[in-house]
């Protein structure tokens, strides 16, 4: 059986492409679930359960398809749901609405208002996807179609024109035209180091050596990012496809999946996209009768971040402690078992089938000079829609946050975004029109990296934010070299100091040396960046590190040691709240005002929490 | 045979060389602190660090693994380099103030002071062991264990390992560990004795023999005399 759905040619591609499509009429109901991450968190597995149950229960007389689809993007709102043929886009679905959906809107066509998407700005509903402002500004190309298929069916991906890519790849390009096509196309590296593509795989087609190997790099850890996470978890063959490309193209019989082990649904579905890939014959021997083989196999990470840098990872695999090392010989030439190895992150894989179905001057014209097509960024912190951005390279920071993201959380101030995760920097307000690629972030001090966008607001200390990244970076710090060891822990301590009240004017000073040594220094891209924080944050927010040696205040209101909470006379109605959550008992009650002892408090803010009259105020 | 600079010097080198390779045979002076001759480099320290134009642009590289390419030009003492080895040795001297390796070292590249809290460790994970016991030895019977702050030298499980010969041929390799500075009064201290050491002996003691071994040990018969 399982040799009869080998497919062997592109003709029997489309034959089969043909009658999938149709099975599937596109005028038929059906309710497609997204069980992305963190759809999942707000209960869309309930979710789903429901819509089966519920369809066998009242829609009897018709057949309705419930597709459980990948992440949608838009995580804030979930769980999303969107209800064809109409494709009616409904958010925060609760199970319970899931009866009132399915008789209102699949058996009737009539639309639940209430489960609409209100425009925050201008209050109108939006029925459909394209018409909310978050996907409007989008262009989706490598998350376009997570959202429309079962990632765990391979017929789903091959009905959307999947594997279509590499059968053209492999009929009818030589390996060199598939190079020259990805270099002229202009593909990055998307792991954030914006290595040109094409020329990767040309050095590593060009290198000596009989044995090569393909990776794709799925070891995404930065706090924050899950662009890769949601892309192996809702659409896995488009991975495969262009692994499959790349290694035909290069030369490779084997390639890995680096995927860290902190992700069990993408490891999962990956595996089960690797099963069926190989069941339909896109992996294994004489892939498309060209005589090409190639197996790819999934390696589980073992939980150090420090295992997403390319020589640790190919450590890793190895079997090897996971370290990296000096890169002066590439790993174009000598990765793998010292063979010529061609590393990419997943994202960049994805993009490869875009560009041989669609051609290298369409995926070129995207973006800006140097830095082709989409980015895909994770845009979370205070801004009110958190969620799955794709935006052609050179879009502002302006338009990401604020049209896309919707703004700052509560109409807060924006102070800062931070993106590239704990390695990037923080970019500060009057950079906002900063249009987003490898080379003006880098300039700004900060960097593409993962692909993490946190926003941050006026109530987040700068100094304490670079702690906080600090802080995971050493934890992180693999401890190979010195200056990545020791000048991360000495960072810490200087800047810990500093958020509590101990710092010294010269400290400031030290921790800017320290943090240039540790950048020019570090033997591996961890190192290098792991300043970044805290470079970007004394070149913006000089003021505020500033403020707490001087002054030993902090402007932001969240150190600790350096702030105290006090209660407005005139705004206290002594009504108690505070009194009697107060885990020190330190909210003395003389008559009708509350006052707080300093000696007693920790600062914990349970009474700026709880005061209904926004009496408690951070001084 | 490749042609490059080093210092302004044009030499030629055999292919396959390394920058400190090169450096060291043509008497150039580069600290190391987990290089060794006969070991696998390992490129840890970052003390060997240096500045390579290769006709694009200038980066750090470390000499120890860096392979020589035709055409580059090696600068192993400027400002930048020196400056980062300097607080690199800073870091380490924190960390272990009473080895007499590292003590000698700052005083060499003129290290006055630490500006970080002091501790009292005794490894400086430069790994040489680990790879002596390994590619020397032929045993294996150490490796490192732990990330960042919690790396150390151990057997496997922290066990008496069975592999292991007591060869000693780690003590024997190891920088830091046999050597302790004798200048050093209480941990935490930059003795700088050896800084100091030359112009003194000479102006005092006119037959003084002692200024190759940088002990200090006049300086302080100097005290008591006085």
């Amino acid at each position: 059986m399982a040799k009869m759905n080998k497919i062997r040619t592109p003709q029997g591609l489309e034959a089969l492409r043909n009658s999938l499509l149709q099975q599937r009429d596109p005028k038929k109901p059906r309710v497609r679930v997204c069980l992305g991450t963190g759809c999942r968190a707000r209960g869309s597995l309930d979710v789903a359960k429901a819509f089966m149950n519920e369809i066998k229960k009242q829609c009897l007389d018709i057949q309705v398809e419930c597709k459980q689809t990948g992440c949608h993007g838009f995580c804030e709102r979930g769980p999303v749901v969107v209800i064809g043929p109409k494709e009616i886009f409904y958010q925060r679905v609760k199970s319970r609405d899931v009866p009132e959906i399915v008789s209102k809107t699949l058996l009737n066509g009539e639309v639940v208002d209430r489960l609409l998407y209100i425009n925050p700005a201008t209050g109108q509903k939006a029925l459909y996807e394209y018409e909310v402002p978050f996907y409007k500004k989008q262009t989706r190309l490598v998350l376009a179609n997570n959202g429309r298929i079962d990632p765990t069916n391979i017929l789903d991906y091959i009905a959307i024109g999947g594997y279509q890519a590499l059968a053209k790849a492999t009929t009818t390009m030589s390996c060199e035209e598939i190079i020259d096509t990805v270099e002229k196309s202009g593909l990055r590296g998307l792991g954030g180091g914006g290595f040109p593509t094409g020329r990767k795989w040309r050095l590593c087609r060009e290198a000596a050596g009989d044995t090569k190997f393909v990776i794709g790099n799925g070891d995404e850890g930065d706090p924050g990012a899950f662009s890769d996470r949601s892309l192996m978890e809702g659409n896995p063959h488009s991975i495969l496809e262009g692994m499959i490309i790349g290694a035909y193209a290069i030369g490779a019989n084997q390639g890995y999946l680096y995927v860290r082990a902190e992700y069990p649904l993408a490891l999962k579905h990956l595996q089960i996209a690797l099963d069926q890939a190989r069941e339909y014959g896109f992996l294994g021997k004489n892939i498309f009768n060209s005589g090409f083989d190639l197996d790819i196999t999934i390696n589980q990470g073992g939980g150090a971040f420090v295992c997403g840098e390319s020589s640790a990872l190919v450590a890793s695999i190895e079997g090897k402690m996971g370290e990296p090392k000096a890169k002066y010989i590439h790993t174009v030439e000598r990765g793998l078992w010292n063979k010529p190895t061609n590393l990419n992150n997943v994202k960049t894989w994805a993009n490869v089938p875009l560009i041989i179905n669609n051609g290298a001057d369409w995926y070129a014209e995207i973006g800006t000079e140097k830095s082709k097509g989409t980015g895909i960024f994770s845009l979370v912190g205070k801004v009110n829609n958190t969620g799955l951005v794709e935006i052609p390279m050179g879009t502002p920071l302006r338009q990401i946050i604020y049209d896309i993201g919707g703004g700052i959380l509560g109409g807060k101030k924006f102070k800062a975004v931070q993106t590239g995760g704990p390695s990037g920097g923080c970019i500060p307000e009057r950079l906002l029109d900063l249009p987003v690629d490898f080379e003006k972030l880098t300039a700004a001090g900060s960097m593409m990296g993962s692909g993490g966008m946190i926003v941050i607001d006026e109530n987040t200390c700068m100094v304490d934010l670079a702690r906080y990244f600090l802080d995971f970076l050493q934890n992180e710090s693999c401890g190979k070299c010195v200056p990545c060891r020791e000048g991360t822990k000495r960072m810490l301590e200087i800047i810990t100091d500093i958020t509590a009240g101990r710092g010294k004017e010269e400290d400031l000073e030290l921790l800017q040396e320290l943090a240039e040594t540790v950048k020019d220094f570090s033997l591996c891209g961890l190192g290098k960046t792991a300043p970044n924080t805290v470079l970007s944050t004394l070149r913006y927010f000089r003021d505020e590190y500033e403020a707490h040696v001087r002054d030993r205040k902090c402007p932001a209101g969240v150190c600790k040691d350096l702030i105290e909470y006090v209660i407005l006379e005139d705004k206290c109605t002594g009504c108690g709240a505070c009194l009697k959550l107060c885990p020190q008992q330190a909210i003395d009650a003389y008559g009708l005002i509350h006052t707080i002892d300093p000696a007693k408090c920790v600062r914990c803010g349970i009474c700026r929490d709880v005061c209904p009259f926004e009496a408690v105020i951070v001084r | 045979m490749v042609t490059l600079t080093i210092n302004g010097a044009k030499v030629q080198v055999e292919e396959g060389s390394t920058i400190l390779e090169v450096a060291r045979f043509y008497g150039m002076d580069i600290p190391t602190l987990c290089y060794h001759d006969e070991l696998t480099p390992y490129g840890a320290c970052r003390l060997c660090m240096v500045e390579v134009d290769d006709g694009r642009r200038t980066r750090l590289v470390a000499s120890c693994l860096y392979p020589v390419r035709e055409g580059i030009r090696v600068r192993t003492n400027t400002e930048r380099v020196i400056k980062g080895r300097k607080l690199i040795l800073e870091l380490l001297l924190a960390r272990c103030p009473s080895s007499k390796t590292l003590q000698d070292l700052a005083s060499k590249m003129g290290l006055e002071h630490v500006r970080f809290k002091m501790e009292n460790e005794d490894c400086i994970l430069c790994g040489l062991c680990v790879r002596m016991c390994a590619e020397q030895m032929g045993s294996g019977a150490i490796g490192f264990v732990g990330r960042g702050q919690n790396r150390e030298v151990v057997t496997p499980f922290r066990m008496a390992s069975e592999i292991c010969r007591n060869c000693g041929a780690c003590m024997y390799i190891c920088p830091v560990v046999d050597l302790q500075c004798r200048g050093v009064k209480s941990p935490g201290e930059l003795c700088n004795s050896c800084l100091v050491i030359t112009p003194q002996c000479v102006e005092k003691y006119g037959q003084v023999m002692c200024t190759l071994n940088s002990c200090g040990a006049c300086l302080e018969k100097e005290e008591k005399i006085v």
